[in-house]
């Protein structure tokens, strides 16, 4: 069904009895319990115990930076990974996770490989989850089958991809601004790159970063920690230890702005403007997220959104952000609309940026933005989802234990002239890369 | 290992009335105030947030032809100013307090939503209330916004293959159903709407008889009742539309449909009448076309991505989809995308295959279970969105029915048998009751690839 939004997720009776008897009183400890396990996979554990289930979420150093020579490689691993493992097919293995009601999910980023899985915690259906699970994660087997059914899927997707504006737009702004980078090409890969993977190339890449010392371990839910420590050692017990992957090159600022457009046969123009961003842990990190706020990040009440939506009617989505990654991650800001007002519009987003850096933010909008990140804070950890995203995160890139907790305090501890000292200094509107997808029938 | 799995998947069913029905279990509440505006409150309390939704029984689905889309334009005016409040304020006074609010359209309902900090409910509510009474409606607003939806409608449909697939083919599905008009609207009535059509749109659906207040978190009924009472309850009720039926009229064979447009790869809609809850006749069909749409796409182990996906590998991918919430009759949908040099007819007649060996043999038992633990297991899964538990039940009682229907869904699944699905599928999947419609790709360059070239800006 379509909906349009205005823009654009005896022990087992006892659980359940508790769920829905008791009211839901007991909230996640937010504090973050961390600990090593014996070969060195990072465990990051918040209890949750008023709902029978739990999430655990496996996340490697394993993405598509790690490419190499054979851009898409990283993904297919990742992919292929419950295609076949033990003695197991992917029927069966697939029987086995959602025949007790799991959802197992793999995704792969531009830096993370991540394996997720959700179960209740009825015993013999969590443990049927688990085992699978670790199965799949330490014992893949990477048929040639598997392999050439995933790589014709990838090609399909890749041809599905040219035929979205949006998607060009974003494939050609990473092309451009991370030349040369590994982080320069789509995590989907690219035909050359897919076409010569052969299942030892997927095997290799398993053994060498699917590895205990390359990843984290995040678990939430109705787990105490003597049973979170079990669960983690069993899932680490399938891996090696090995190494951590060697840290990325650093990404270089360019010289210059310049402006890259494409045809493309669509009534809208998709627009790309940024330059590389900030890495994660970055110390001007919280002054660059709090003045993107004010910029194009706070939905409808952002500068961006007032001048080429509310008061032009420009466009139905405009924004910016900075993506923190282990590199630097890029600062990036996007609108779509009618071929015919595309200049007019970047032009309109050109002078709110230039605009911002060089005026920067005053009291009020400071305290607006500090507002609503502060007062919003609540939302981000009410869900055990929402608290296994930020621990990962926070895992993965080794932030602080404490970051959750600090979060609101550092951002409210921002002065004005800190804010705009610091966007100023590293964000350029005169070496934007700018990419414009599409007008031209 | 599968005889265990079996027997705790029957231990588990045995258990779940015990816990999922609301004579034992839910701590919904429910209050009716003076003007005919419901109330729903489910506390949770594992944080001190909350979700605040208002549903309007109104959307695509009680439009006509003229101003297809007027439930969704009005929905981005709603954000537009009242007589107290100018444009932009809700948002700006939402975003201060750390809130997140949006909004959205669907066939039969709007529904607005905040979620935010427990103690600032009564500004959420104080804001819904003044704006389900008080809408200014500005000419110079409208001219804006509209440009905006227009924006909207080229992001989503125009340039969007897939969509503008599934907009013809939904147009050719139903005649007389209402269901045939896209929810975002045509181009042609989205340019022609006035001010005063928005007004009269706004002043025939928007009253409180006409909606239901839906909160879930960390809250106090009485309290929440409370304040319903006193923002929602001085608004008076109004005479409502009388909603005609608008039945669909009978199929009287298949229809098929290509669309053309610029794309690189093909893609398969069909589409077979299917009734819902609320219009099945025997209240077991729709939790029977439930499963078999869990059996056919409910997961990596279902039928279509253990047999068209790894076993032939025809389709890169492919999917079944019903839902049986929605106020009339619906589609039952399968779609497609052939894997590279697969002939379009050899992808519909393994669709077509595939639902006839449903009308031919009973599930499995191992199948059918699974998809039940499925069911089960997302019932809990869902509980840890407060969002999510605050859409099933809007959702429910604005198609028309009864909200405790949520605390009996897993069980009415649990009861549907192998003979029942096969009986939906001899009833349903019939070629003379289907819709096709494949994406037929023009080239995006005839003669070069998607090149870049520098240029400069005007």
């Amino acid at each position: 069904m379509t909906t349009f939004s205005r823009l654009s997720r005896p022990g087992w009776t006892g659980l359940l009895l508790l769920v829905l008897l008791v009211p839901m009183t007991a909230p996640a400890d937010s504090a973050v319990q961390h600990w090593e396990t014996e070969n060195g996979l990072k465990v990051y554990f918040v209890p949750s115990p008023a709902l029978p289930m739990v999430d655990a979420r496996l996340v490697f150093n394993a993405g598509s930076a790690r490419d190499g020579d054979h851009p898409g490689l990283a993904r297919l691993t990742n992919t292929l990974l419950q295609d076949g493992a033990g003695d197991w097919d992917a029927d069966t293995i697939a029987e086995r996770f959602e025949g007790v009601g799991a959802q197992f999910g793999a995704a792969s980023e531009r830096d993370m490989a991540i394996l997720n899985l959700r179960s209740l915690t009825e015993p013999d259906w969590l443990e049927t989850a688990v085992e699978t699970f670790v199965t799949v994660v330490g014992q893949p087997v990477f048929s040639q089958r598997g392999l050439d059914r995933a790589r014709r899927q990838a090609l399909v997707s890749l041809q599905a991809q040219q035929q979205n504006p949006g998607a060009i737009a974003g494939r050609t702004f990473f092309e451009t601004v991370y030349a040369g980078h590994p982080y320069a090409h789509s995590p989907l890969g690219t035909e050359d790159g897919l076409a010569d993977i052969t299942p030892g190339h997927l095997k290799t890449f398993h053994q060498t970063y699917y590895v205990a010392r390359n990843g984290i371990l995040a678990l939430v839910g109705g787990l105490d920690r003597s049973e979170a420590e079990a669960l983690a050692e069993r899932i680490a017990a399938v891996l090696s230890a090995g190494e951590a992957a060697p840290a990325l090159p650093a990404v270089a600022m360019p010289e210059a702005g310049r402006t890259i457009r494409v045809n493309f046969p669509s009534e809208q123009v998709h627009v790309f403007m940024g330059h590389p961003g900030m890495a994660r842990g970055d110390a001007d990190h919280f002054s660059l997220y709090v003045g993107n706020h004010r910029l194009g990040g706070g939905g409808f009440t952002s500068r961006l959104m007032e001048e080429v939506r509310t008061q032009r009617g420009l466009a139905y989505s405009v924004y910016s952000y900075f993506s923190p990654m282990a590199a630097a991650g890029p600062f990036l800001m996007g609108v779509q609309t009618q071929a015919t007002q595309a200049d007019e519009a970047v032009a309109v987003m050109r002078r709110t940026l230039e605009d911002f850096v060089a005026s920067g933010l005053d009291e009020d909008e400071l305290k607006a933005a500090q507002a609503n990140i502060v007062g919003g804070f609540p939302l981000r950890t009410a869900s055990n989802s929402g608290i296994l995203d930020h621990v990962a995160m926070m895992g993965f890139y080794g932030l602080p234990l404490d970051y959750l907790e600090t979060f609101t305090a550092r951002v409210e501890a921002l002065e004005p002239a800190t804010v705009n000292e610091a966007f100023g200094r590293r964000v350029d509107p005169a070496r934007l890369v700018t990419v414009i997808v599409g007008g031209e029938g | 290992m599968k005889q265990k799995m079996t027997r705790v998947c029957l231990l588990l069913f045995l258990l779940l009335p015990g816990w999922l029905t609301a004579d034992d279990g839910s701590n919904v509440h429910e209050f009716m105030l003076d003007n005919g505006m419901k109330v729903l409150v489910l506390p949770d309390q594992r944080a001190p947030v909350v979700s605040s939704m208002v549903w309007y029984r109104v959307g695509s689905g009680h439009e006509h032809g003229g101003i297809t889309g007027i439930s969704h334009a009005l929905e981005h005016m709603m954000f537009k100013g009242t007589e107290a409040r100018p444009a932009g304020e809700f948002s700006r006074t939402i975003a201060a307090l750390g809130g997140r609010e949006n909004a959205f359209t669907s066939r039969d309902y709007t529904a607005y939503f905040q979620q935010l900090a427990t103690e600032h409910l009564g500004t959420a509510l104080a804001l819904e209330a003044d704006r389900m009474r008080n809408l200014t409606l500005p000419e110079d607003e409208f001219i804006q916004e509209m440009r905006v939806v227009r924006e909207e409608r080229r992001l989503r449909t125009e340039d969007n293959p897939n969509a503008l697939t599934f907009e013809h083919f939904n147009a050719v599905a139903w005649l007389s159903s209402p269901y045939g008009i896209p929810v975002i609207g045509w181009m042609a009535d989205i340019d022609e709407y006035t001010v005063a059509d928005l007004r009269d749109w706004y002043d025939r659906w928007y009253a409180p008889n006409n909606a239901i207040l839906v909160v879930v978190g960390d809250v106090a009924p009485e309290a929440v009742h409370d304040l319903a009472r006193t923002h929602f309850g001085p608004i008076p009720a109004r005479d409502l539309p009388a909603v005609k039926s608008r039945t669909e009229t009978p199929q009287l064979g298949e229809r098929r449909i290509t669309v053309r447009a610029p794309a690189r790869v093909p893609y398969l809609l069909v589409g077979y009448k299917v009734p819902v809850i609320m219009t099945a006749e025997e209240d077991w069909v729709p939790y029977a076309l439930q499963v078999a749409a869990g059996v056919l796409d409910g997961g990596e182990s279902a039928r279509f991505s253990r047999e068209l996906v790894r076993e032939s590998e025809l389709v890169a991918s492919a999917g079944a989809g019903y839902s049986p919430l929605s106020r009339l009759d619906t589609l039952f949908m399968l779609s497609a995308t052939p894997s590279a040099g697969v002939e379009r007819a050899e992808v519909e007649a393994a669709l077509t295959k595939a639902l006839e060996r449903l009308k031919d043999e009973p599930v499995s038992t191992a199948e059918l279970e699974r998809v039940k633990a499925q069911v089960v297991a997302r019932e809990v899964y869902r509980l840890d969105s407060i969002q999510g538990q605050a859409m099933r039940l809007g959702m429910l009682e604005s198609v028309g029915l009864p909200w405790q229907l949520g605390d009996e869904f897993a069980e009415r699944i649990r009861a549907v048998t192998p003979e029942q699905v096969q009986a939906v599928a001899r009833r349903y999947f019939e070629a003379d009751r289907r819709t096709v419609a494949w994406l037929d790709p023009l080239p995006i360059d005839p003669d070069d690839p998607p090149g870049y070239f520098e240029g400069h800006l005007r």
